[in-house]
């Protein structure tokens, strides 16, 4: 009974690799084609990198990296060759542009502006309790 | 006062955003082909393989590139208003038949009619990723200078076709499809 069910775990876990991954020679240049197909993204199923779909497309542009890689091109190159194409929509990365700033700098934009307003609150609240502390407080109110 | 009006106006930026977001459908990528010479190809054609369907055959001429599949259910929906739009208008449609199998995208032609003046088999999927192909069936529209004039992503209506395609087509450009 055992046996049988370790043999069904073991199964299980082959079937879990299905996708076809390409396997290189060179550690290399395994190592970049995992790191770019993990930062490419596939268009057809839009939350999953073309490393990790089984899409048609993915493993068309799984082949694709593959390729260019033993042509010994450049991650810049491979990256530009998908965002001619596909637009920086299939970088999971994007790049930083003018264009992509407010993508980019939002947070810490907003992280500021939220500072800026609690330490108004909380100067303003202070100075209340300095001036009055019998009167009831007025921010908690806003 | 300004602390009653800011969230306000805060909830009334976001709403809107949040508005316009609702209606943009998120598997519509914009192409960055548009504007951009139309990718070259040659390949083999569906019919005939001994023949060469390439993008140096429409030169100077305005067309449309529809890709399409088998498999694909979208364009099964669209074929009628492909064949529609080959019998009403002068623009010739190339085919790009996208990882299909050979008989059985001859005889849905068989069946279903044709209306491609030419389909050019992409068996290997490598012309679809320089056009930037990522679901089918996919249109575009390329003008009389080679360039990409507008690519819509999704079955072909009528409606899509009158309000998209029409507009930009240019009367003088166009030439009848002369192996339809």
């Amino acid at each position: 009974m055992r046996a049988i069910l370790a043999a069904l775990l073991l199964a299980a876990g082959l079937l879990a690799h299905a996708i076809d991954t390409e396997s290189f020679e060179d550690p290399r240049l395994q190592a970049r084609y995992q790191k770019l197909t993990s930062e490419l993204r596939c268009l057809q199923c839009q939350s999953e990198s073309i490393a990790e779909s089984n899409a048609l497309l993915a493993s068309d542009l799984r082949r694709q990296v593959r390729k260019m890689l033993e042509e010994g091109r450049s991650d810049d190159e491979i990256r530009k060759f998908m965002t001619d194409r596909y637009g920086d929509f299939v970088l999971y990365r994007p790049p930083l542009a003018p264009r992509t700033w407010l993508l980019w700098f939002a947070p810490a934009l907003l992280l500021g502006v939220g500072g800026i307003v609690a330490w108004r609150v909380v100067a303003q609240r202070t100075r209340l309790l300095a001036t009055d502390p019998d009167e009831p407080e007025e921010g908690d109110r806003a | 006062m300004w602390k009653y009006l800011a969230p306000l106006a805060g909830f009334l930026v976001l709403a809107v955003a949040f508005y316009f977001g609702l209606h943009r459908n998120p598997s519509v990528i914009p192409s960055p082909l548009i504007g951009k010479p139309a990718p070259e190809f040659s390949l083999p054609e569906l019919r005939d393989p001994a023949r060469q369907v390439s993008t140096a055959d429409y030169r100077g001429k305005m067309y449309l590139l529809n890709v399409w599949a088998t498999w694909c259910v979208g364009c099964r929906q669209e074929h009628e208003t492909l064949v529609e739009i080959a019998r009403s208008s002068p623009v010739p449609i190339v085919g790009l038949n996208w990882k299909d199998d050979r008989e059985a995208a001859l005889s849905w032609l068989d069946q279903l009619g044709n209306p491609y003046v030419a389909n050019a088999f992409d068996a290997e999927g490598l012309v679809a990723i320089d056009w930037g192909v990522y679901g089918a069936p996919e249109t575009f529209l390329v003008g009389a200078d080679g360039r990409v004039l507008y690519k819509h992503v999704a079955p072909m209506t009528m409606d899509v076709w009158r309000t998209e395609f029409e507009p930009r087509l240019v009367p003088t450009a166009t030439s009848t499809g002369a192996s339809r």
